[in-house]
């Protein structure tokens, strides 16, 4: 059916704009004592975009065939064409899961942003772009569309933390703006670099393109910038704790769900195939970064009096099993790595929804604030429960899945790495089961919280999709793995010719 | 030469004629018929002929040549400059009206230098002798003296005047010493033959004019260490000026000195490349640094262009087809972020009067969403960020520079665009983070649309950006 739809990816990729049209026609058009009128149904309109996306990413993913290693749907039009720029979509086994998950997070986005009561039309605009522009970063197999998708999501990013984030949300955007541009513009160089070595900027021909050894190292290290920044892997994770406290609860769910995964996804689709000889070289680096990251920051997570601010240094230690499984470059790492950055997607996201439900009621994120949560909240409590121990990566949850698989595929690696992560994962129980403690169980000793509401019948769905999305993932995980198998297995075998090449 | 030729010859100058014809003509006009409606009426013939000049070079089918024993060139490169000059100069007098009308300002004369000006700058960017050179450079400088006073009354407008005029004569000296080093170290002023002389490498005394008269153009680019005369003129000027500076001359500016450097010394590139690179890199730096901390939106603007001006050199150290089309696709749109942005800084007008500071922006996006978003998308164009237009006459200038293996070049250039991040951000940030009473007037249909169709153009442009640069690609092969 999609084949006779050429350009289907790119309708799904832009659908989003043409929904944010619809609201920024709406607002601009509409007289100032309807803006509020306008703010409402602009809700709605977002929604809708969204869960037709969600539909047309669940359409694409009953067409795609996860028997082909290569690129399907491809989507091409002519572009700047005498210079070799060009206008090309595609979607293969590593990237088409993270279409899926933009889109499956995006309308839970929309429905979680009923605390956003001021300027609603603007905000739901820079939703809506912010979703192409996800979307598209995934879909793009042209470098410098790739590039244009990849910045541009920093600038509605940047107006959502601005303006609907917290009370030091400048701060938080301007660091999160300047911090990923600083990382991204090397990477622009080095692609303007590789679209003159080979003379066109088609993801597909660069993958078989070879380069130099000593050009590798540099632009290795060029995209190393960009994508550590974004991922974020230690030491340059600082900016990420900020702007996951500062944004609202819905641009934390799509910063950690989506925009972190860029990175990993970055690496699997540049760094990994095109620049092979010095990923190798560079794979002892990363795993020690990785390992700090995972111990570390599970460590600073520990001792967090803000509960949005242990999730984000969680999700700092878990992207540290994401590129410590893509750098072992074997077939369960890498794909182990590719179900943390789904699983991830899910479990963070429902964390921050959580928090957004206490949030929503109590105006304060401090861990000291609450306690004794059981009583007044039980649904709250179960649920907070399942994604508690998810996020520490009990079995049976999608948790467990990734970080077992990166770590077996670390073991082959080098037996330290696997040891490191493992002292993650004790930590990660550490902090995580103590937050749950000091939050959840305990006597309500604060006055305040004796009236607080268990979760209403929005939440519950929002949260519901979400746990079975973990539980099933956690139990069948043969629905991602059998995905993602041919283009990870074409990946590594691309990778160890391109080894065994050099060491002759 | 019988009249065949003059004939040919004349007609290459057709824009130029247009432009210096019609200026004399409603000079005339203007002497005889002094009422408001015959101003307005001279003022809106001068739009017109800005257009008809941008339209004659736009549709001219002849084969170009050279005219007057070849001081003269109408090639690919000069039809391109003459269509952005005329147009962007039309754009700005169109920017200029509804402010001259408000502030009593509406006299003849500002048309009519705006049109010799642009006549000036239409001689630039076809001149192909040095003597051609400096007399283009010098009607438009000396229109431009005077705009930059035009507003007598204001001390600043004095100030910004006079200072102008002052370092702009210094500037044409170091250029008119520099033209004379070379022409006594090459025997010729014609930029054929000198090219033919220094063909077979050059000399000190020949180095040495070239750097004089690389300083003297960087004076009218405004590039670092050229620079100091920007922000204080941008700022002084009125509004309506410095929108005119900061378009049409910058424009025609960097193209002469791309054909200066690129045609007469294009041999001897390594002689001038390290010249233009530290320029361009303290351009960068100067632009990048020096608008962090300003409060005034003009001068703000007037470090954004002197950043600029310097991703415009890293483009001609670059010294290659590429480098001049990446120049020209840069410029065009360029030009596009600027001209909105200074419909916009018209548009800032209260019930008090016109307001300049950046913190008078703020809750701009609630106050006036088209203008609010409008600045946003030219703010993000200017600094090159992507999905913007701007963001590809970054790119191609940086393509450029790493073709010709100037790989640190374009890694500053880089990276002193995400310090310039910073401040287009602030910009950003006080339209939509920060709240203000502040209520401004509604602007007239003119600075209305111009800036609502520049901010739309920054984003619409992207699928049909093709176009725009196959034409810069186009006369980048067929120039050099």
């Amino acid at each position: 059916m999609i084949a006779e739809i050429p350009s289907f990816l790119s309708i799904l990729t832009f659908l989003p704009t043409v929904g944010a049209l619809v609201i920024a026609i709406m607002r601009f058009t509409a007289r100032p004592e309807d803006q509020a009128k306008i703010g409402e149904n602009s809700r709605g309109v977002a929604l809708l975009t969204t869960v037709v996306a969600l539909g047309l990413a669940i359409w694409m993913m009953v067409e795609f065939d996860p028997s082909v290693a290569g690129f399907q749907m491809v989507h091409e039009v002519t572009w700047l064409e005498q210079i070799g720029l060009g206008y090309r979509m595609g979607v293969d086994g590593i990237s088409v899961l993270l279409v899926l998950l933009t889109a499956f997070l995006m309308p839970i986005c929309i429905l979680a942003s009923g605390s956003i009561k001021t300027r609603v039309a603007d905000y739901m605009i820079a939703f809506l772009l912010l979703e192409t522009l996800m979307i598209g970063v995934f879909t793009a197999l042209d470098l410098v569309l790739f590039y244009i998708f990849f910045e541009g999501g920093l600038i509605p990013m940047f107006i959502i933390i601005g303006v609907w984030g917290g009370q030091n949300r400048v701060y938080a955007a301007f660091k999160f703006f300047l911090y990923t541009l600083l990382g991204s513009v090397l990477m622009l160089v080095a692609m303007i670099f590789m679209f003159l070595e080979a003379g066109t900027t088609d993801i597909t021909v660069l993958l078989q393109t070879e380069f130099a050894r000593e050009a590798q190292t540099w632009l290795w290290l060029a995209f190393f910038a960009s994508f550590a920044v974004k991922m974020p892997m230690w030491p340059v994770h600082t900016w990420l704790p900020d702007a996951h406290v500062q944004a609202p609860t819905a641009g934390s769910v799509i910063l950690a769900g989506v925009l972190l995964k860029m990175g990993g996804y970055g690496f699997m689709r540049f760094s990994l195939p095109m620049f092979p000889n010095a990923s190798d070289y560079f794979a002892p680096m990363v795993f020690v970064l990785s390992i700090i990251a995972i111990i570390y920051t599970s460590l600073v997570a520990f001792r967090q009096t803000d509960i949005k601010k242990l999730i984000a240094y969680s999700s700092v230690a878990h992207m540290g099993f994401v590129t410590m499984g893509l750098f072992t470059m074997n077939d369960v790492g890498v794909q182990g790595a590719l179900y943390q950055m789904i699983s991830h997607g899910v479990i963070s996201g429902a964390l921050f929804l959580l928090v957004g439900v206490i949030y929503d009621r109590m105006h304060t994120r401090e861990i000291a604030f609450y306690g004794g949560l059981v009583h007044r909240m039980p649904v709250y409590a179960a649920i907070f429960a399942l994604f508690a121990m998810a996020n520490v990566g009990l079995p049976g949850t999608s948790g467990f899945v990734g970080e077992i698989m990166t770590m077996v595929g670390a073991f082959q690696a080098g037996w330290w790495v696997a040891t490191g992560a493992a002292v993650g994962v004790i930590l990660s129980a550490m902090y995580m089961l103590t937050v749950y403690r000091n939050v959840v169980f305990g006597e309500i000793t604060n006055p305040k919280l004796e009236t607080i509401t268990d979760v209403d019948a929005k939440e519950f769905g929002m949260l519901a999709v979400l746990a079975v999305s973990t539980i099933v993932l956690g139990v069948f995980s043969t629905l991602i793995t059998d995905v993602t198998a041919a283009s990870v297995e074409n990946l590594i075998a691309n990778y160890n010719a391109a080894i065994a090449a050099a060491a002759q | 030469m019988n009249a065949d030729t003059l004939y040919q010859e004349i007609g290459l100058l057709t824009p130029e004629i247009i432009l210096a014809g019609g200026a004399m003509a409603l000079l005339m006009f203007g002497v005889f018929f002094t009422s408001d409606r015959a101003s307005k009426l001279v003022y809106i013939a001068s739009v017109l002929l800005l257009v008809v000049a941008g339209f004659a070079s736009l549709f001219w089918t002849g084969e170009g040549g050279t005219a007057f024993s070849g001081a003269f060139i109408f090639d690919d490169l000069a039809k391109f400059a003459k269509i952005a000059v005329c147009l962007t100069a039309a754009m700005a007098l169109i920017l200029a009206m509804p402010y001259l009308e408000a502030e009593k300002l509406m006299k003849i004369e500002f048309p009519i230098l705006a049109l010799l000006a642009a006549t000036g700058m239409t001689v630039m960017v076809s001149a192909n002798d040095l003597i051609s050179m400096y007399m283009g450079i010098e009607l438009s400088a000396l229109a431009l003296y005077v705009l930059a006073a035009f507003n007598r009354d204001s001390l600043r407008a004095s100030e910004a005047g006079l200072k102008y005029f002052v370092l702009g004569a210094l500037s044409s000296g170091l250029l008119l010493y520099g033209s004379s080093l070379v022409y006594g170290f090459t025997g010729a002023t014609g930029f054929e033959q000198i090219a033919a002389a220094v063909d077979g490498g050059t000399n000190v005394g020949l180095t040495f004019g070239l750097v004089f008269v690389i300083c003297g153009l960087a004076f009218k680019v405004s590039a670092a260490p050229f620079h100091m005369w920007t922000p204080d003129v941008y700022e002084g000027a009125p509004t309506p000026v410095t929108a005119f500076f900061a378009t049409a001359p910058k424009f025609a500016a960097i193209v002469l000195m791309a054909r200066v450097l690129m045609e007469p010394f294009g041999a001897v590139v390594d002689d001038w490349r390290d010249v233009i690179w530290i320029i361009a890199v303290l351009s960068m730096g100067v632009g990048a640094f020096g608008a962090l901390t300003q409060e005034n939106i003009k001068r703000l603007l007037a470090y954004s262009s002197i950043g600029n001006m310097g991703y415009a050199l890293v483009a001609i150290a670059a010294a290659s087809q590429t480098g001049l089309w990446a120049l020209l696709v840069f410029m065009a749109l360029y030009m596009i972020g600027v001209v909105g942005a200074f419909g916009a800084v018209l548009s800032m007008r209260t019930r008090e009067g016109m307001v300049e500071n950046i913190s008078d922006l703020a809750g701009l996006a609630q106050r006036s969403p088209g203008l609010g978003w409008s600045i946003t998308a030219l703010m993000f164009s200017i600094g090159g960020l992507p999905f913007m237009v701007g963001f590809f006459g970054k790119f191609f200038v940086i393509y450029a520079a790493v073709q010709a293996d100037l790989i640190i070049l374009s890694v500053l250039a880089v990276l002193f665009s995400v310090v310039s991040a910073a401040y287009y951000l602030r910009v950003v940030k006080v339209i939509w983070f920060d709240s203000s009473d502040i209520e401004f007037v509604p602007s007239s249909m003119s600075v209305y649309w111009v800036t609502r169709v520049a901010g739309l153009a920054t984003v619409l442009l992207l699928p049909v950006l093709g176009w725009l640069v196959f034409r810069a690609y186009s006369v980048g092969l067929a120039t050099l």
